[in-house]
């Protein structure tokens, strides 16, 4: 290893992998709890795109999501204070279960007004995401000082899941196991969604009829398909992803709300979604990589690389600490300029659906 | 000329009431948050604080028309954008990078001569401005990249980039928190009031500038045909790709300019944490006035009362400041709904409403798939 190292320049990138390795056990379940807002709001990206929907709104839906949920948790813990958590289903309490319905049925909101808005109205698809942004986030940021200002109960969070000991102390594949089980209930969701939705569109009828919506919708259209019906229905149920995204946020990664604290992150799940190419599984693989980069981050600040690798630790601990956090933003943009070109999008996205009968 | 008009303010303004009656409701519904029990008065002493705190003295005028200066030229920085068929979000970013491009060149200069640090400072301001609308629009026009996605992440890029620079090496020493050194001599002079500065001016003549640009010259005409129907422009000759750059090189020059004024008309430093809600506020302002200058103009003036106000009304009637961007989000709505609108209310004149549409109409299209 050694020699390896010691080479100038080149030894630095040996450094650089033998680091990653090392630090890979650790970070990764950070990693893949992190990334699952990200491949939740792809997933409702997909599912309105898929169908030939833009939806620029899921940061705001999931923004909305977040509050919704926290609120009622935060209510529902003060009406009824001293609620035993139920340690074998995730420390689910009556808050945390009735809170994240809440913020299930917020996502399933927001994404009726965007159908509507986008299907019926047919008003221009990325204002209509906008308006729900920028609504979501002032409304959120309003009733959050008004709540916050009456000192409020904790909302309690959902506890991780311990996988058995056996299978996280395997050779080779235990720290694997470790990072996709040992999580709570909605990373665990997500993650079996992920593969659901990926076999359901290439594998079922539903997932045909969406690709032909999204793809010519005219012609889903002189098969028997409802065109209207199946987009309405699609986005609505989307907005379940973008609500289980917001749930994440205030009922299992943290217990408060704080006012934008998406981030971001529902923007970066439509980059995701581009960069693996309109597919559940793809896009997963891009959330990984997004957070990746930011969770590098983190690791060279709490473990620096040391010993052997101490030329690296110099180096990755110069670097500031503000561009490993603008680090997933800037790998966004390099994705999209370098991949687009030939990642196609489906043929119908943006484009409101008019019957001829009725236009 | 009069049914003309009618026609083209009469859904903005109905949306305007609608989106106070919708405000209104949500401050009734939320009123024992804050005076403890339902208060079906609250919503009126809201409003006439906020009427009271932009239109009440001359020095809330003031305070109305430094607040939508920053708006008018963001507003027209996303309207150019429209008008060429492109979405700029970005206008947070640009607004924010122009704003440390003057505060960094001011903090230079603050000591010297005010004839040489005022006009390095804006021109700093602009080109950086420029250059942050100018990354969006080659990956659009070069690689496809969508605007969208792209500005939102270089307005992300933005804080961190000012966080860094105004933390770390450009760091006031003598401040007790983090932010640059003050502008001193690069600070715009003052026309009226305590804060009425001359960026005032400067927004007012930005109006008629642009409009000249869009309506009166070759390159307007061109950045409105390529907006229209980017493939008749192209058959025409013209060229779609540097038309994208340079529209949104100009939408970054006019975002950066708010930002730069921002800096040097008001604060006089850029803090690590700049809070701002310019880049949204100048999206809805951009819709409301129809990606008309002369529309951005009203619209700013609007919103700029709105925010001008806001302090009052949480000091009076206790409502947060957030109140603003629920109205605007309420306003966006009613504008969407358009065509709800013209049904609910019997309007007639499909052909204003037609006309709106097209204008904004092109900006979904090429989503993710390439220019």
């Amino acid at each position: 290893m050694d020699i390896l190292f010691d080479i100038p320049v080149i030894g630095l990138l040996f450094q650089l992998v033998a680091y990653l390795v090392q630090i890979l056990p650790s970070i990764s379940p950070v990693i893949v709890a992190l990334c699952t807002p990200i491949a939740l709001g792809a997933l409702c990206g997909f599912m309105n795109e898929r169908s030939g929907v833009v939806n620029i709104g899921i940061e705001g839906m999931m923004l909305l999501s977040a509050f919704v949920g926290w609120t009622t948790a935060v209510v529902i813990n003060t009406a009824v204070p001293d609620q035993e958590p139920i340690r074998e289903l995730f420390g689910a309490t009556p808050a945390l279960v009735i809170g994240l319905v809440a913020a299930l049925l917020t996502g399933l909101l927001s994404s009726t007004v965007h159908a509507w808005l986008s299907i019926s109205v047919r008003a221009d698809q990325i204002i209509s995401g906008t308006i729900i942004n920028i609504f979501a986030f002032g409304i959120t940021g309003y009733l959050n000082l008004l709540i916050s200002a009456a000192s409020p109960q904790s909302a309690g969070s959902f506890t991780r899941y311990v996988p058995p000991a056996e299978l996280t102390s395997l050779p080779f594949v235990g720290w694997l196991a470790k990072a996709l089980l040992n999580q709570g209930p909605i990373v665990l969701a997500m993650l079996v969604m992920v593969v659901v939705m990926q076999i359901l569109l290439f594998r079922s009828r539903w997932g045909l009829r969406t690709r032909a919506v999204g793809e010519h919708p005219k012609a889903a259209e002189t098969v028997g398909i409802d065109v209207i019906k199946l987009r309405y229905r699609n986005v609505i149920l989307g907005g379940l992803f973008a609500g289980l995204a917001g749930a994440w946020f205030t009922l299992e990664f943290g217990n408060s709300f704080q006012s934008g604290m998406t981030n971001g992150r529902g923007f970066i799940a439509l980059a995701a979604l581009i960069f693996g190419r309109w597919t559940p599984l793809g896009s997963f693989g891009a959330a990984l990589l997004f957070i990746s980069a930011e969770a590098i981050g983190i690791a060279v600040r709490f473990q620096p690389p040391t010993g052997q690798m101490a030329d690296l630790g110099s180096i990755l601990s110069g670097i500031p600490s503000q561009f490993w956090t603008a680090l997933p933003y800037l790998v966004t943009i390099v994705v999209l300029a370098g991949v687009v070109g030939r990642s196609i999008a489906p043929a119908a996205v943006g484009k409101p659906y008019e019957r001829e009968s009725t236009g | 000329m009069i049914e003309k008009a009618r026609s083209v303010l009469l859904v903005p303004v109905l949306a305007i009431l609608l989106a106070l009656v919708v405000g209104a409701v949500i401050m009734f519904l939320s009123s024992p948050l804050i005076v403890d029990e339902f208060d079906i008065w609250l919503p009126f002493e809201a409003y006439a604080a906020l009427i009271k705190g932009s239109l009440g003295s001359a020095n809330a005028i003031i305070q109305t028309l430094v607040e939508a200066t920053p708006l008018v030229l963001a507003g027209l920085a996303v309207g150019v954008g429209f008008k060429a068929g492109l979405f700029n979000i970005g206008a947070q970013g640009q607004f924010l990078m122009g704003g440390l491009a003057a505060a960094i060149v001011g903090g230079a200069l603050a000591t010297g001569s005010p004839w040489v640090a005022v006009p390095a400072a804006v021109l700093a301001a602009i080109a950086v401005g420029a250059l942050y609308g100018f990354i969006p629009g080659a990956l659009k026009a070069f690689t496809g990249a969508h605007e969208v996605v792209t500005t939102i992440m270089l307005n992300y890029i933005a804080i961190f980039i000012i966080a860094y620079v105004v933390a770390g090496p450009l760091r006031d020493p003598a401040a007790t928190f983090a932010r640059s050194v003050d502008v001193g001599a690069a600070s715009l002079p003052l026309l009226f009031g305590r804060n009425g500065h001359i960026g005032i001016l400067i927004a007012a003549l930005a109006v008629p500038a642009t409009w000249w640009l869009l309506y009166r010259s070759t390159l307007g005409f061109e950045i409105r045909t390529v907006g229209a129907n980017p493939d008749a422009a192209r058959y025409a000759g013209m060229r779609p790709r540097f038309l994208t750059v340079f529209t949104m090189s100009l939408a970054g020059l006019l975002a950066g300019l708010a930002g730069g004024i921002q800096i040097l008309g008001l604060s006089g430093f850029m803090p690590a944490s700049y809070s701002t809600t310019v880049g949204f506020d100048a999206i809805a302002v951009a819709l409301l006035g129809r990606a008309h200058p002369v529309g951005i103009l009203f619209a700013a003036l609007l919103f700029g009362a709105m925010r001008a106000g806001s302090g009052l009304m949480q000091i009076e009637a206790g409502i947060p400041v957030q109140m603003v961007d629920v109205l605007q989000g309420t306003i966006l709505f009613f504008l969407a709904a358009e065509i709800v609108i013209r049904r609910w209310f019997r309007i007639r004149g499909a052909g204003a409403a037609g006309e709106a549409k097209a204008e904004t109409a092109t900006i979904s299209r090429s989503y993710g798939s390439g220019a």
